[in-house]
């Protein structure tokens, strides 16, 4: 732990690099994700289609898809746009599918009843199916997190710098110290990112903390 | 008032959930549509609100297609309770009640007090309103189903088994509650159920459906009762109609006899044999005694014997049969509108007035 101590500053520089290539894909993949979703309740037909191309995405291997991303955007190798870019693509193949499952788990008692008040379009969308289906989907951002932060370590092989870096630098110079911290750092943030969602989706459900709730 | 024309619902896969419906709801009124499940109740019922578009035919709303006016201000200006409940899980009771009103562009204030009247109107205690529906009885809840409709005062309630979900004591609460609320309000009402004697209570109309979506009969209750038109009807009003059908008949002048009471807390005077009368003291009937059991003792409580129901004076023939079949004196108790006491009746007196009020039935008709 000494590594640590004589190193805290450069730790924490890596560790909110980390967290901006994680965190910023988790939020704009999910705001991506949420017409993306609503549009394979909305047609049943584009469901699976949907699916199953958002579901490849994420089968792209990430080291592909970050030496891909310069092509494709236009940007420099060393460029992080390129890590955001791409880790919102996995965002995103991951969120889909939950949104739209999130979506339509809302009984269909509900949705009669929402129709009949005369709901429609967006104010349906946000006044009713979105807030049930927020345990899904924060089910799924759960997963998400915890996949964006052990993915982006990857990027420390293009050059762009996060927590990564430690586990590379640690392992090829044989430093104990680092290599743990990398690790550490890792499972800490990652811990974090999912107390954050756990708690807002905890604040966003009020009615599911009752008792007897779950209705 | 709700017109029906001609109309059928055929689903994609081919079930025909209606067929050939003609009905009118009259404006004001409670028309029940019942019959067995899957006879296209909810699908008719939907069909006024286009939840479900009709194969053919028409639907009109006071003269005016339903077809052509806008699918979302048709259904805010029209109340629909939902089977299940259908309330909105995320939302306290106020703020379920106040979703049309909201949909609708109502100042927040408005919103509220109108929520908050209507929480009482349908006897639910106002804390409750900050609840979710979670935290209530199915009883409450379905008095928030009915709340909810009733928000923005639509003329128009489509009610799709709104009681069907609790138990049979608090059904009738439920039913004896819409029935006063309805008194006040006077609302056009179309009310789904499977429950043959939920439709006869509540129904000034009573449309039956047979499998298949075919309007079997619609008539007065009365008159279903009397003249089912066909063996599937008389199957489906049941084996009792005969003697239901009697709380429609208002009682004639009944032979009513003066009975001998006494009044709770005091003691037996004379000697008397046999079941006498007590009462409070303002003459209002609480039970029956036996004197010889009390001897001289004053009459409390715990003497009564409270197996006999009453009935009202102007009340049904079939009340004050009950009343008289459920005395232990054979004497039916019958009592004013403010309960108290008129007079007792016995169960062969009721039988001959059941006797002389055999008449023709006047309206209804075959389907
Ligand atoms: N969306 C649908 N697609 C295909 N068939 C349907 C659909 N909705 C209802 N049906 C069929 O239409 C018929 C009538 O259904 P409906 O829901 O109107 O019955 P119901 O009288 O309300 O029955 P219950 O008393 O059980 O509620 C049933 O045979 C049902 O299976
Ligand atoms: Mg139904």
């Amino acid at each position: 732990m000494t590594w640590l101590a004589d190193n805290w500053r450069t730790v924490l520089d890596l560790a909110l690099s980390h967290l901006y290539l994680a965190g910023i894909p988790l939020v704009v993949g999910l705001l991506v994700s949420l017409p993306l979703g609503w549009a394979a309740k909305r047609w049943s037909r584009s469901y699976p289609a949907l699916i199953t191309t958002t579901g490849l995405l994420y089968t792209i291997p990430s080291l592909a898809l970050f030496v891909l991303m310069p092509g494709v955007l236009g940007t420099k190798i060393l460029d992080p746009v390129n890590v955001v870019v791409a880790m919102t693509v996995y965002t995103v193949a991951l969120l889909v599918r939950t949104v739209a499952d999130g979506l339509r788990a809302v009984p269909d008692h509900i949705e009669q009843a929402a129709t009949a008040m005369g709901y429609r379009g967006l104010r349906r969308l946000l006044g009713v199916e979105l807030p049930l289906a927020v345990p899904v989907i924060a089910a799924g951002l759960r997963v998400a997190a915890v996949s964006n932060v052990s993915i982006v370590s990857v990027a420390s092989l293009l050059g762009v710098s996060q927590l990564g870096d430690l586990l590379v630098d640690g392992y090829n110079r044989v430093i104990w110290g680092e290599l743990v911290t990398g690790i550490l750092a890792c499972v800490t943030l990652a811990l974090l990112l999912d107390l954050v969602i756990v708690t807002g989706s905890r604040v966003l459900t009020p009615w599911l903390r009752v008792q007897g709730g779950r209705a | 008032m709700i017109r029906f024309d001609a109309v059928t619902k055929q689903f994609p896969g081919g079930t025909v959930a209606v067929e050939d419906l003609s009905l009118t709801a009259p404006t004001g009124r409670i028309t029940v549509l019942v019959g067995p499940s899957g006879c296209g109740k909810t699908t008719s019922l939907r069909m006024v609100n286009r939840m479900i578009q009709p194969t053919r035919g028409s639907i009109t709303l006071d003269g005016q297609d339903t077809s052509r006016m806008n699918e979302a201000q048709l259904r805010r200006g029209m109340g629909y309770v939902i089977q299940h409940g259908g309330l909105f899980p995320h939302r306290t009771v106020l703020d379920n009640i106040g979703t049309v009103p909201r949909l609708l562009g109502w100042d927040r204030t408005r919103i509220r007090a109108r929520s908050n009247e209507l929480l009482e109107r349908v006897g639910l205690a106002p804390e409750l309103g900050e609840r979710y529906p979670a935290q209530l009885s199915g009883g409450q809840q379905q008095r928030v189903g009915v709340a909810r409709a009733l928000a923005a005062d639509p003329p128009v309630m489509l009610m799709d088994e709104p009681f069907s979900a609790v138990d049979p004591v608090v059904r009738e609460q439920l039913q004896d509650e819409f029935l006063r609320l309805q008194g006040e309000l006077g609302k056009t009402i179309l009310f789904v159920t499977h429950d043959i004697d939920e439709a006869i209570k509540l129904g000034d109309q009573v449309a039956v459906l047979r499998v298949g979506g075919r309007l079997a009969q619609v008539a007065e209750p009365a008159y279903l009762l009397a003249h089912p038109a066909d063996d599937f009807v008389a199957d489906f009003v049941g084996r009792d109609r005969g003697y239901r059908a009697l709380q429609f008949q208002e009682t004639p002048r009944l032979p009513l006899r003066s009975e001998p009471t006494i009044v709770l807390g005091e003691q037996p005077t004379e000697p008397y044999a046999g079941w006498l009368l007590v009462v409070d003291d303002d003459r209002r009937p609480v039970g029956w005694v036996e004197p010889h059991r009390i001897g001289t003792r004053t009459v409390s409580t715990g003497d009564l014997h409270r197996g006999g129901t009453v009935a009202t004076e102007h009340g049904s023939l079939r009340a004050a049969l009950d009343a008289a079949l459920s005395s232990p004196s054979g004497r039916g108790v019958i009592v004013d509108a403010s309960g108290s006491l008129c007079g007792t009746v016995e169960a062969h007196e009721v039988l001959t007035a059941i006797e002389g009020t055999r008449r023709p039935e006047r309206r209804g008709s075959p389907a």
